[in-house]
């Protein structure tokens, strides 16, 4: 029987899961209240991930979609996923009673439908009805790439449905690998290089997703700043009178490039992403390095790397170049070193790499009380980058024994290997990518 | 060789003297006449030889000496282009022109001097320690450094372009200080001028 197959198997989850959660407040809170006192979605506490039973799918490439939908959903680390098991998908009334104290709060009902679109329904079990239903159309080859990130996105509003979270499955990386740049799906498939990206470093994306910004370094050894249409492939440059520009990162209304240029130190400039305008310096290093620049998500500050004290730390100035303040003013012990900013989608926090006994390591600093959590002890780790959930962290750690991509779960501190093959680094989480579908 | 190609020619000339004996009458028949006809013109062609064998050891003393000439002005070309593409190394984390790298860059001025058309390309590199941004400003540095020594000692500072790589083209691998200090280093590309490098004086 596959429903009684499937509810033992998800009462032993959901009983092992319990284990590995820290534990929920008190009393509980609700978490799916939004604005004005309406309510969808379900029920929770805090910190725990609800149950949720992915039933057999039905259709062409039914073991491919539930296979990808049950990794996107256990990946997104919000709920404890089971199945879907083998066997027959269930048709008719759902029989909300059979699913009770199973500890599925909720039931994924997913159906391939004869004209190509992903059907999914998602069941509140509780209160014994459909808590969403929705079509994602199947383009393009069975499991290519389009077709792929329809499925990501039918996850992602699956956890939205059940969380009122959505999930960042549908969203991508950058890297660099080999002298080349590389994009690859959330759940490490589709690791292709990009065409005509050579000598790409520090691969940024623009707030839509439509475009991407990376410094590109000649054989020469200049540096310059491209910005690329993902879809078409143009390209405009962007240089200063030096040789040296690097770090480009958009502002959050994708109007503005802020990158690092110069020659002995480096200073912050910026130049309209859509061209016809030349670099102005916004901000004045006086001989010192200062790279790295990260917007916060309102746009007006920039929080980036100087080594203005003689050693490289972060700080976070106006987004016109004024104010500076140092951001990593703790203690860190005699390895001065602190560098790769990324400021949170949620504003609140900066991700940075520390070294601690001379290695690098991922820090998170709240931006209001410097408080600072420390997030990898093991290997060598750098270059954090937000997912647009706020809560996963893409870095390059060599806790493999090569650099490899790897994803942390700030919360839960579940850690998963993203890329495999040759090394990997310079990660770049890609923005909710619904303007490229 | 020469012994064997006279013999030759005296053979010849001996068989032409005697058939040409042969159309006129011999009244009073010579006493002696081949010794006195054949050992004429042999003396000349020997000195024809002589001389086309002297050309040929002038001309061969000559392509010697162009030859030497080539080698040493080779030579001297090494030494030039070598004196401008050695390498200099740095401390950790330190852009300073150290006290061994001086006398290197001190040479490289010598030959900028003598050679007014060459520009240079000096690239900065690091080890792998530091993070990719950093290192990319910290070989920036290294190389600004170095032209900034270079103007010092009277070059002019267009001659120069400063490029960095940061640790993106390791010298060594390794992660060891054996290797860490060998990729902590400025190279030097001649960019323009390298034909006719001449030694300073």
């Amino acid at each position: 029987m596959t429903i009684n197959n499937a509810l033992r198997r998800l009462a032993l989850v959901a009983l092992l899961g319990a284990f590995g959660m820290r534990p929920a407040a008190a009393g509980g809170q609700d978490t799916s209240a939004v604005g004005r006192g309406v309510r969808i979605g379900l029920t929770y506490a805090p910190g725990t991930r609800p149950g949720v039973l992915i039933l057999p799918v039905s259709g062409a490439n039914a073991d491919s979609v539930g296979k990808i939908l049950g990794r996107d959903l256990d990946w997104g680390d919000r709920l404890t996923v089971t199945g879907p098991d083998s066997g027959e998908a269930p048709t008719g009334v759902m029989n909300y009673a059979a699913f009770a104290g199973t500890g599925a709060v909720a039931l994924v009902q997913a159906t391939v439908t004869p004209a190509g679109s992903l059907h999914v329904v998602v069941h509140d079990v509780a209160a014994a009805r459909v808590l969403s239903v929705a079509d994602y159309p199947l383009s393009g080859p069975p499991l290519g790439a389009e077709w792929r990130a329809a499925v990501h996105r039918g996850s992602d509003e699956i956890e939205r449905a059940i969380t009122n979270t959505r999930g960042i499955a549908s969203t991508r990386a950058l890297f660099e690998r080999g002298g080349q740049l590389w994009i690859i799906d959330s759940d490490g498939a589709m690791a292709h290089p990009m065409a005509g990206c050579e000598g790409a470093l520090s691969p940024a994306w623009s707030p839509n997703g439509r475009s991407i910004a990376y410094d590109e370094l000649a054989n020469t050894g200049h540096h310059t700043i491209v910005v690329r249409d993902v879809l078409s492939g143009t390209v405009k440059r962007f240089a200063t009178s030096h040789t040296l520009n690097i770090t480009p990162t958009f502002s959050p209304d994708g109007n503005t490039i802020v990158f690092a240029a110069g020659n002995d130190g480096t200073d912050l400039y910026s130049v309209p992403a859509a061209g016809g305008a030349s670099p102005t310096r916004i901000m004045v290093g006086q001989g010192t390095t200062n790279t790295n620049p990260t917007f916060s998500p309102d746009g007006r500050r920039i929080a980036f790397t100087s080594g203005r004290l003689a050693h490289p730390e972060v700080y976070i100035m106006d987004a016109d170049g004024t104010n500076a303040d140092l951001l990593t003013n703790k203690a860190f012990g005699d390895q001065l070193y602190r560098t790769a900013p990324d400021w949170s989608p949620d504003g609140r926090t900066v991700a940075f790499q520390s070294q601690i006994s001379g290695v690098f390591q991922i820090m998170t600093i709240d931006v209001r009380d410097r408080n600072v959590v420390g997030l990898t002890s093991e290997g060598r780790n750098e270059e954090p980058s937000w997912a647009p959930d706020g809560r996963h962290l893409l870095f390059t750690s060599t806790r493999s024994g090569a650099k490899q991509l790897w994803i942390l779960d700030v919360e839960s501190g579940r850690l998963r290997q993203l890329t495999h093959g040759g090394s990997a680094r310079m990660g770049a989480w890609s923005p909710r990518l619904d303007a490229v579908k | 060789m020469f012994a064997s190609r006279r013999s030759i020619a005296a053979i010849a000339l001996t068989l032409v003297a005697v058939s040409a004996c042969k159309k006129k009458p011999a009244p009073v028949p010579p006493p002696t006449p081949a010794p006195v006809v054949a050992p004429a013109p042999a003396p000349r062609v020997n000195q024809d030889s002589i001389d086309a064998a002297r050309r040929a050891a002038d001309a061969a003393a000559a392509r010697s000496a162009a030859d030497a000439e080539a080698r040493r002005r080779a030579a001297e070309l090494e030494t030039v282009r070598n004196a401008l593409a050695t390498k200099v190394y740095f401390d950790l984390d330190k852009d300073d022109i150290r006290d061994d790298s001086k006398a290197t860059l001190d040479a490289k001025a010598g030959v900028l001097g003598a050679n007014a058309n060459v520009r240079l390309r000096i690239a900065g590199h690091t080890d792998e320690r530091g993070s990719d941004a950093y290192n990319l400003a910290l070989g920036q540095r290294r190389a600004a450094s170095i032209q900034r020594y270079l103007v010092a000692r009277g070059v002019n500072a267009s001659r120069f372009e400063t490029v960095s790589f940061g640790k993106e083209r390791p010298a060594m691998s390794g992660s060891d200080e054996g290797a860490w200090s060998k990729n902590r280093r400025g190279e030097f590309e001649i960019i323009a001028g390298n034909d006719n490098l001449r030694m300073p004086k």
